[in-house]
């Protein structure tokens, strides 16, 4: 990797859920390099205690995901040049998540809210029956495949302001889940997840800002995952209870 | 806050309302270029009983959209505590009801 002359204007939050705030770095600017490989420097280079988060470096574990500049990203595959404001990089902790330290925030409130959204897989079969044959031109498992590669890095659930209004929403990631297991024929819990997407803190609290799908890292669309369990819950409302 | 009875209500309301503006702006600007008068819109609208319909449906619309309305705006920008939502709401709704029943009571009766 080739070395440039020049360094980058670095601010990086530090400190805890009591409070903090910005430090500077001078970080050496290289070619191809991702705002993960910023904060590795600092860590190897300059701030030794700083904490941040990350495993497979290559986009898949969802780890790794801060605010860059304002904005929440998926830092292992975000390019310093692609986000860089002059010479200037702020890096933070995601936003609406509590802070444990510097740049790794708690993820319970998260995960808690994916079973909220009964965001789980309830098999109807067990491992003696044969595998269910499901079709790829079925149209829920095409509704379902369009919303299933989440890596749950949470920077949707960072990007969305109804989150930050209203913290007992249960966000875009836990609800696009929800979505794709409504899609996935050998899911037993259809109606107890309908019931727990349309409570109060449900897909109907969403104003479809579509921060969400401006800023998932997959392409992924949680707003028309959202619309999608906004139309199940009142079509199966108004045919009182019949699901589907 | 809002939950799958009050999406229903806001949407359904919503759907009325729709119509409804259009046939009203509608008629504000026929009433405005053909230059009627008070007295001359009275004429036309008292006792009649599709003016009545008409806006008496709109004002139950306005009623039951603006108050879940400012409900999600109460809660999420000035943080109103959840206990105080159903009374904000249906007293926004009682009010707009009362206020707008009058009106349209003004004009048909």
């Amino acid at each position: 990797m080739r070395e440039a002359a020049e360094a980058l204007d670095v601010k990086v939050w530090r400190g805890n859920a009591h409070g903090g705030g910005y430090r500077s770095y001078s970080v050496p600017a290289q070619e191809s390099q991702t705002v993960l490989d910023v904060v590795t420097w600092i860590q190897q280079h300059a701030e030794p205690t700083l904490t941040y988060r990350f495993a497979c470096r290559v986009g898949m574990c969802g780890s790794c995901a801060m605010m860059v500049n304002g904005e929440p990203r998926w830092t292992c595959r975000t390019h310093v040049r692609r986000v860089l404001d002059g010479k200037r990089l702020e890096i933070a902790p995601l936003r609406n998540l509590p802070v444990i330290k510097d740049l790794a925030t708690d993820m319970a409130e998260f995960f808690d809210k994916w079973t909220g959204a009964e965001g789980v897989f309830h098999p109807t079969a067990t491992r003696k029956d044969a595998i269910a044959p499901i079709s790829p031109a079925d149209p829920m498992r095409q509704l379902a495949n369009e919303a299933v590669e989440c890596i749950n890095c949470a920077v949707c659930y960072s990007a969305c302001d109804t989150v930050t209004a209203n913290p007992s929403y249960l966000g875009p990631a836990a609800l696009n889940r929800a979505w794709t297991l409504q899609n996935d024929e050998r899911d037993g819990a259809y109606a107890p997840r309908l019931r727990a997407v349309s409570a109060d803190g449900g897909c109907f609290n969403c104003h479809s800002h579509q921060s969400c799908l401006t800023y998932c890292p997959n392409d992924l669309n949680p707003t028309a995952s959202i619309a999608g369990l906004k139309r199940l819950s009142s079509t199966s409302f108004l045919r009182r209870g019949r699901t589907r | 806050m809002i939950g799958l009875r009050l999406y229903l209500a806001q949407r359904l309301s919503a759907f009325l309302m729709a119509p409804l503006v259009i046939g009203h702006i509608a008629t504000m600007i026929y009433a405005v270029q053909n230059g009627l008068t008070a007295s001359e819109i009275l004429d036309r609208t008292q006792g009649s009983l599709w003016w009545g319909a008409f806006y008496g449906l709109f004002v139950g619309a306005v009623s039951v959209h603006a108050a879940i309305g400012l409900r999600a705006i109460a809660f999420e920008t000035l943080n109103l505590p959840v206990r105080w939502l159903n009374p904000l709401t249906w007293t926004v709704g009682m009010v707009l009801a009362l206020l707008g029943g009058r009106a349209v009571a003004a004009v048909v009766f």
